[in-house]
């Protein structure tokens, strides 16, 4: 094998290296892209600037929920002030509303701020957190009025 | 924690093309490191190759029939660097007569079954958060099997190594694993109690005491292992997995401010009372004292690796021309002085831009992941495989201390390489969920609320409840 072959070999695997690294990066910049275009939520001002319909298309600001109100279950009638924090549903005992539910697990669902809306998420636990009846999957957003099923009991968020 | 998402596209057929490109860099070294003594193509070469494609194309197929949206790039990325660690493993066989990559390649088709299992298998990696409380159990076992007598195995000072009789292994390695399980669990569901605040010192909002806890025991374990197994890297990356996760899910600065501190304290008084720290640190800070040169287990392997990286200069000397079997452990310890002897720094750079890449693929399936189980555990192995590579090229190229870690899937060594492939795997799953379509109405629209309560009896709630077992 000639030196010359070698030399060029050696040259060429570190280009080829390079090459993977690039060819890479260019098949991840397809993923920067359609985040862009799939972003949901209200449009920024340039957006609006250019294309006064999406204006429209805001939703109009809600009332922020203050309560929190058990509407079925052991507990009905029960209601809890929101203040800025997360609170944790389930039936152990440091939770912030301790359900007396059996159905319901010990650290079973968390509701918590963001923003101006208050989501509620499932903490993995064994029957499900049901929002206006669907099985939750992640974290979602709670409107005013929506009931959330743990169990037995049944909350909502109240203005 | 931020919500973004994908569109729903299964970009398996980019991962095969990648897939392919990263096949030709691995052979194509496996190729180089023979060319000079005319050994190109002896058997050796051929058996890793074929095996390599064969069983990669395995994984690829799976990826295909069950983890149709897992992340494009993982795979070709850890392929091409198990492709290169192999291949310079064979280069240093040649030099030493050994058969490290024999061995190296039994432990990839092993490591690779196994994640075929786990991809099969598990599907979905919110299962592992019911395995939360038993995974601590088994993390505890693992980290005490190696002191035990008889299976217990001290090599070159450090005992984190256990004989099976047929083959030795580190448990160490998948304890790793395991603690991110555990730690992705318990923060996931701990974290509001772990959030309420304590003092405040300037802008510094403090946890409160009795939360201490959980840092603290992280710490003595982490101590312990430095005490009782003498192996200073992993101790390191216990602490650094824990102080990670806890940072990332209470977004709190003071927490990474006291486990610095904590890591201060014990640093200090680790290297004041154990000769193996002292000694680790005296060879980072005059390992050109020709006193400390020559002492056994002195500088002498850190300094070779260094003389390597210089000869080594911008280009390399080229794949099988240079002499990196000159350092000590060459193919474990030391494969990145041995890389970067003959890639040089263009070389070398370009594998720690594939880990760049491949870390970056794991934080965003942790800011895609929709559960925030997902979201701790994507991060805690990201930040597992980082913190190796820090550490290891950091301790090569003498920034810190040099530690027993290994480089993540380049390092001959059977347990490092299964556990790593089985953090692909997950990071796969975990990629998968994060990027698959969300369903539009009701999700498993066949369940009714109303029946699943009656569906599941009460003793099956107690098997299958682990958040259950928790207690204030």
């Amino acid at each position: 094998m000639g030196e010359l072959v070698v030399t060029a070999l050696r040259f060429g695997f570190l280009i080829l290296l390079w090459i993977m690294i690039i060819s890479i990066v260019s098949a991840l910049r397809r993923d920067l892209q359609i985040g862009k275009r799939s972003r949901t939520g209200s449009p920024t001002a340039r957006e609006v600037r250019k294309n006064p319909d999406l204006a429209e298309a805001a939703p109009a600001p809600r009332a922020a929920p203050r309560r929190l109100v058990v509407t079925e279950g052991p507990l009905a009638g029960h209601s809890l002030e929101l203040a800025a924090s997360p609170i944790l549903l389930g039936r152990a005992q440091e939770a912030t509303l301790v359900l007396e539910d059996d159905y319901a697990s010990g650290r079973h669902a968390r509701l918590f701020p963001q923003g101006s809306r208050w989501f509620i998420e499932d903490l993995g636990s064994t029957n499900g957190t049901y929002l206006a009846e669907n099985q939750l999957t992640r974290a979602l957003p709670v409107d005013p009025g929506v009931p959330i099923r743990i169990g037995k009991t049944v909350i909502e968020l109240r203005p | 924690m931020s919500n973004i998402q994908t569109a729903p596209r299964s970009r398996r057929n980019t991962e095969l093309l990648l897939l392919l490109l990263a096949l030709v860099v691995g052979i194509g070294a496996n190729m180089l490191v023979g060319l000079d003594q005319d050994r190109a193509f002896d058997s050796d070469f051929f058996t890793q190759g074929v095996t390599l494609v064969v069983l990669v194309l395995v994984v690829h197929v799976v990826l295909r029939l069950r983890a149709k949206y897992a992340d494009p790039v993982i795979l070709p990325i850890v392929t091409a660097l198990n492709g290169i660690g192999l291949a310079m493993i064979h280069r240093l066989d040649i030099a030493t007569g050994d058969s490290a990559a024999t061995r190296q390649l039994f432990w990839t088709g092993v490591a690779i079954a196994v994640v075929v299992a786990v991809i099969w298998l598990l599907r979905d990696h919110r299962v592992l958060r019911r395995f939360t409380y038993l995974s601590l159990i088994a993390s505890a076992a693992l980290l005490i099997f190696p002191l035990l007598p008889f299976i217990g195995m001290e090599v070159n000072g450090a005992r984190i190594w256990v004989n099976l009789g047929f083959a030795t292994f580190q448990p160490g390695e998948i304890a790793k694993i395991t603690l991110a399980i555990f730690f992705a669990g318990y923060l996931s569901t701990n974290r509001d109690l772990i959030l309420l605040a304590g003092r405040k010192i300037g802008p510094l909002q403090l946890p409160r005491w009795q939360d201490m806890g959980p840092m603290l025991a992280a710490w003595l374990v982490s101590i312990g292992v430095l005490v009782f197994q003498r192996d200073l890297g992993s101790s390191i990356l216990f602490f650094g997995l824990f102080m990670a996760m806890i940072y990332v899910a209470t977004s709190r600065v003071s927490w990474v401010i006291i486990g610095l501190l904590m890591i201060a304290v014990g640093g200090f008084v680790a290297f004041q009372l154990f000769p193996h720290v002292t000694a680790r640190i005296n060879s980072w800070i005059k390992a050109f004292d020709p006193e400390v040169y020559n002492a056994i287990g002195g500088s002498h392997q850190i300094v070779q690796g260094l003389f390597g990286l210089a000869s080594g200069a911008l280009t390399g000397t080229g794949l099988g021309q240079g002499r990196p079997d000159l350092v000590t452990f060459a193919n474990s310890d030391m494969i990145i002085a041995a890389l970067g002897e003959e890639l040089g720094l263009i070389g070398l750079s370009a594998i720690v831009m594939l880990y760049v890449l491949l870390i970056s693929r794991g934080i965003r399936a942790a800011l895609g992941s929709r559960d925030a189980f997902g979201k701790l555990l994507a991060t805690g192995l990201s930040f597992t495989l980082a913190l190796q590579c820090f550490v290891v090229i950091g301790g090569v190229t003498r920034l810190i201390p040099l530690t027993g870690l290994t480089t993540p899937f380049l390092a001959a060594g059977g347990s490092s390489l299964l556990a790593n492939w089985l953090i692909v795997a997950l990071l796969l799953l975990i990629s998968d969920a994060a990027r698959r379509p969300t369903m539009t109405g009701p999700a498993n629209g066949s369940r009714s609320p109303g029946d699943r309560p009656g569906r599941r009896s009460k003793s099956d709630e107690r098997n299958t409840g682990s958040t259950e077992v928790i207690q204030p």
